[in-house]
C-alpha cells in the first residue's frame, strides 16, 4: 500500500450541538485562567476541573453507559477534546486515563476490571499513567527489561519505568513488561500488560525535572511488587499487540497539533488591529495547516467510529501535527519584534517562552518523529 | 484497514465515476497521446471518449444536461485527472459548466474555460469588450467564461469561441494558458456569483483537487521506484534516509488529499465558508506539491530528470497547478487576513468554521 486515505469525516450535527454546550461551559469555567496557564495545553493539571468534566458526563463520552459513559460517537468526543484544548483547559489529570487507558480496559479488561475502574475514570476521580519507557528502552519498546514473574496466585514485578508523566498524581499505571524471557527471533513475544495500583508496597516514584525545572516526568521503580492475578490486562504474552492497538487513540487526537495553539491566540492578539502582507501570509500558512490537520484528525475519529484500526493514519497526523506545533513559536518570533514592555507584550513574551521551551518534546512524546516515519515507511512496503 | 476505507467511500456515484475515469485514462492517455498533445495537437478522440462517458458534464444539474451527481463527488473526478497528470481541460470545463449552470446560463457543449484574470466591460446592449489572460486551454475552448463590469455590477459572461482573438501562451508545464481578446461581442451573461473571489476560489479548488490526485500517484510511483532500484547491493528504499523522505512524501500527499476534500465540499456548499476553506486547501496543496515534488525527484535521481521518464508529467503540472488561480502567497493572505480579523477570541471559531 502506498497511499493513505483519509475519508471525508462523516457529518455530525450532534457534535456541533455539543460544541456550543462546551464553549458555554468553558467560557464560565476558564474566565479567570491566565494566558500562561492556558499555554500549558494538556500539561495543565487540575483534578477538580477533571471532576467537573466528569459531572458533565464529558469523560468517557463514547463508552457504554454501564461503565459510566454516554455511548456517544467518536466525532462528538473529538469535538469535546478540541474545544478543551483550544481553550487551554487543564485536562492533564485525566487525559491519559480517558484517552487510552480506559479504551484499553474496554477492549481487553475483564468484567470485574471494567466495572471497578471505568466508572471512576468517567467521574474524573481515577487517573492513569503509561508504563512503557524504561532507562534503556525508549523508542525500542520491545527491549523492556521490567519483568513480571508468576508467583502463587499473582505476579512479582521488578524493574524501572521512566518518563512516566504525572505518576505522582495517578492511581494506576498500565504496565508493559516481560512475562517471558526475550526471544531474539520473536522480540515482541513474551510481553504483557498489567493494571497496577500505584499504592502497592514496593513502588517508589521519583520526580524528574524537565529542562524548565517543572515536575511532570517520573521514574517509577518496582522492587518485588506483588500483583494479584487479576492485575493482568488482556492475555499473557499479548502485550505487544495490545500496546500497538492503543496507538491509534494515542496519536491521532487534536492534542497532536494544538499543543502550541494558545501561542497562536496571543500572536493574533499581538497583531491587532492591522497586520502587513507578510504577517497575513505567515498566519494564513499556519491556519491552512491547522485546518487541514483538523480534517485529518476528524477523519481518523470517523475511522475509529467505523471500527477500523487507523494506526498508520494516526502516525501521520502526529508527524504532521508536531511539525506545525513546533513551527508556531518560530513563526511567532519572526512576526513580532520586541516591543516596549507593556503588559500585553509581556504576556506574549511569556507564552512564547513557554512554548519555545516545551516544543522539543512535541516530536518526542508518544513516538518520536523518526519512529513515526518508520511506521509510515513500513506502510509503504519499504521495510 | 483498506476494507474499512472502501466501505466508507463506497458512497456513491462518485466512486463509480472515479473508477470509470481511472480506467479510461489508464487505457487512453498513452505516451503517444501525451506527445501529440505536447506538440500542440488537440487530442480530439480522447476528449470525445471523456465526453462519451459523461465526465465533463457530471458536475451539472440534470436540468443543465448532467446526471445529478452531488457536486463534491463530481469534483472528486479531478483527483483522478490529477493522478494521471491529465493534460486536457476537464477541470476547466467542469468549472465553467458549474458556474454557468448556477448562473442560469446555458452550458455550451465541448471544452470550456474560466479565465484566471480579465479586464472586461459589458455595455447596456449586452456586448462584451476587453481581454482575459491565463485562460487554460483557451485556444480550444468553445466558450471562455469571464467576469465583466456590467451596467449594474459584475456579470458572468460566456464568450463564444468564434468571437475571440487568441494569443497563445503556456504555463510552466507547457500546457496552453492563453490570452483572449474580444470586441463588442454579444454573449450570454448573468449576474455574477457572489464575488470575483468566489469564482477564483472555485478555480483554485479544481487545482487543489488535481494536485492531491497527482501527489497520490507521485507517492505511489516514488515508493515503487525505491523498492526496485538497487544500489550498494540493496533496494534504495531499504536505507533509512530514503525511507524517512518517502514517509514525508506520503504525509504530504495525504495532507493534500484531506485539504482538497475540504475544498470540494466548500465549492459544493457554495456558502460563506467557501473562501477560507479553499484558501486553506490551495495553500496546503501548494506547499505539499513543492515538498513532494522535491522528494520525488531526489529519490528518482537522474532518470527522473529526463524527458523519457514520466515523473515530469506530474511534477511540472504540480508546479503549474500550484500557480493556477492563485499561488500560496495569494491564498495565505486571504486566510491570514480572515484569521487576524477574527481576533484572539474569534480565531478558534474561525478555524472550526473553515
Amino acid at each position: 500500500m502506498s497511499q493513505f486515505t483519509f475519508p471525508s469525516p462523516p457529518p455530525s450535527p450532534e457534535a456541533e450541538v455539543l460544541r456550543t454546550e462546551i464553549r458555554a461551559f468553558l467560557a464560565t469555567e476558564l474566565k479567570d485562567r491566565a494566558p500562561i496557564d492556558r499555554a500549558q495545553s494538556w500539561n495543565g493539571l487540575d483534578p477538580a476541573f477533571s471532576r467537573r468534566l466528569g459531572e458533565q458526563g464529558w469523560l468517557g463520552l463514547t463508552w457504554p453507559k454501564a461503565y459510566g459513559g454516554q455511548e456517544r460517537s467518536a466525532l462528538e468526543r473529538y469535538v469535546l477534546l478540541e474545544e478543551l484544548l483550544a481553550a487551554g483547559a487543564p485536562v492533564g489529570a485525566h487525559w491519559i486515563a480517558e484517552r487510552q487507558s480506559g479504551p484499553s480496559l474496554l477492549r481487553f479488561g475483564t468484567e470485574a476490571q471494567k466495572a471497578a475502574i471505568l466508572p471512576r475514570i468517567a467521574a474524573g476521580e481515577c487517573f492513569f499513567c503509561i508504563g512503557m519507557s524504561e532507562p534503556d528502552s525508549g523508542s525500542d519498546l520491545a527491549s523492556v527489561r521490567t519483568k513480571a514473574v508468576r508467583e502463587g496466585d499473582g505476579w512479582r514485578v521488578n524493574g524501572t519505568k521512566l518518563w512516566t508523566t504525572n505518576a505522582t498524581h495517578c492511581h494506576y499505571m498500565i504496565l508493559f513488561c516481560r512475562t517471558a524471557p526475550l526471544d531474539r527471533e520473536h522480540r515482541h513475544a513474551g510481553t504483557s500488560q498489567f493494571v497496577v495500583d500505584l499504592s502497592l508496597p514496593g513502588i517508589t516514584i521519583r520526580p524528574i525535572r524537565n529542562l524548565v525545572g517543572e515536575h511532570h516526568f517520573n521514574e517509577v521503580v518496582f522492587e518485588d511488587v506483588l500483583l494479584p492475578e487479576d492485575a493482568l490486562l488482556g492475555r499473557e504474552g499479548e502485550g505487544w499487540a495490545q500496546v500497538t492497538g492503543e496507538l491509534a487513540y494515542e496519536r491521532s487526537g487534536p492534542e497532536r497539533f494544538l499543543s502550541s495553539f494558545w501561542l497562536l491566540v496571543e500572536l493574533v492578539r499581538a497583531l491587532q488591529p492591522v497586520a502587513d502582507a507578510r504577517t497575513e501570509i505567515a498566519l494564513g500558512r499556519l491556519g491552512a495547516q491547522l485546518i487541514t490537520l483538523r480534517r485529518m484528525s476528524r477523519s481518523v475519529a470517523g475511522l475509529l467510529q467505523a471500527g477500523a484500526d487507523p494506526a498508520l493514519e494516526a502516525a501521520m497526523v502526529k508527524d504532521l501535527g508536531a511539525l506545525v506545533e513546533q513551527e508556531i513559536p518560530e513563526i511567532a518570533r519572526d512576526l513580532v519584534a520586541e516591543g516596549p514592555p507593556t503588559p500585553q507584550s509581556r504576556t506574549f513574551a511569556e507564552v512564547l517562552a513557554y512554548t519555545t521551551l516545551h516544543a522539543p518534546s512535541f516530536s518526542l512524546r508518544g513516538g518520536t518523529r523518526e519512529i513515526l516515519r518508520g511506521i509510515i515507511a513500513r506502510g509503504l512496503g519499504l521495510r | 484497514m483498506m476494507e474499512a476505507h472502501t466501505d466508507l467511500q463506497a458512497d456513491d456515484a462518485g466512486a463509480m465515476l472515479r473508477e470509470t475515469a481511472d480506467r479510461l485514462l489508464a487505457d487512453r492517455l498513452t505516451p503517444q497521446a501525451r506527445a501529440r498533445s505536447a506538440a500542440g495537437e488537440w487530442p480530439d478522440e480522447l476528449w470525445a471518449a471523456l465526453d462519451e462517458v459523461g465526465l465533463p458534464a457530471a458536475i451539472l444539474p440534470e436540468e443543465a444536461g448532467g446526471f445529478g451527481v452531488p457536486v463534491a463527488d463530481a469534483l472528486s473526478l479531478l483527483t483522478v485527472a490529477g493522478s494521471h497528470a491529465l493534460q486536457l481541460p476537464l477541470a476547466d470545463t467542469m468549472l465553467a459548466g458549474l458556474v454557468l449552470a448556477r448562473a442560469g446560463i446555458e452550458v455550451p457543449a465541448g471544452p470550456l474555460a474560466v479565465a484566471q484574470g480579465c479586464e472586461a466591460r459589458l455595455d447596456p446592449a449586452g456586448r462584451a469588450t476587453g481581454h482575459a489572460w491565463g485562460v487554460p486551454w483557451g485556444r480550444h475552448a468553445r466558450a471562455v467564461v469571464v467576469l465583466a463590469d456590467g451596467p449594474g455590477g459584475p456579470v458572468l459572461v460566456a464568450l463564444p469561441q468564434a468571437a475571440l482573438t487568441v494569443e497563445p501562451g503556456a504555463d510552466i508545464a507547457g500546457d496552453p494558458s492563453d490570452t483572449v481578446r474580444f470586441e463588442a461581442v454579444a454573449a450570454p451573461s448573468a449576474p455574477a456569483p457572489p464575488s470575483a473571489a468566489c469564482l477564483r476560489a472555485a478555480g483554485a479548488a479544481t487545482r487543489a483537487l488535481m494536485i492531491a490526485g497527482a501527489l497520490g500517484a507521485v507517492s505511489t510511483m516514488t515508493a515503487g521506484y525505491a523498492r526496485e532500484r538497487r544500489q550498494f547491493g540493496r533496494a534504495i528504499g531499504q536505507f533509512q534516509a530514503v525511507q524517512q523522505n518517502l514517509a514525508v512524501l506520503a504525509g504530504q500527499a495525504a495532507s493534500a488529499a484531506a485539504a482538497a476534500g475540504l475544498a470540494a465540499e466548500a465549492v459544493a456548499a457554495w456558502g460563506p465558508g467557501l473562501l477560507p476553506a479553499v484558501a486553506a486547501a490551495k495553500v496546503r496543496t501548494g506547499e505539499a506539491a513543492g515538498q513532494a515534488a522535491a522528494i520525488a525527484h531526489q529519490v528518482h535521481g537522474a532518470i527522473g530528470f529526463t524527458q523519457e521518464h514520466r515523473l515530469h508529467h506530474y511534477t511540472r503540472r504540480l508546479w503549474a497547478w500550484r500557480d493556477a488561480f492563485g499561488r500560496e502567497a495569494e491564498w495565505a493572505q486571504v486566510l491570514g487576513r480572515h484569521l487576524i480579523a477574527a481576533g484572539p477570541d474569534g480565531l478558534w471559531p474561525a478555524i472550526t468554521a473553515a
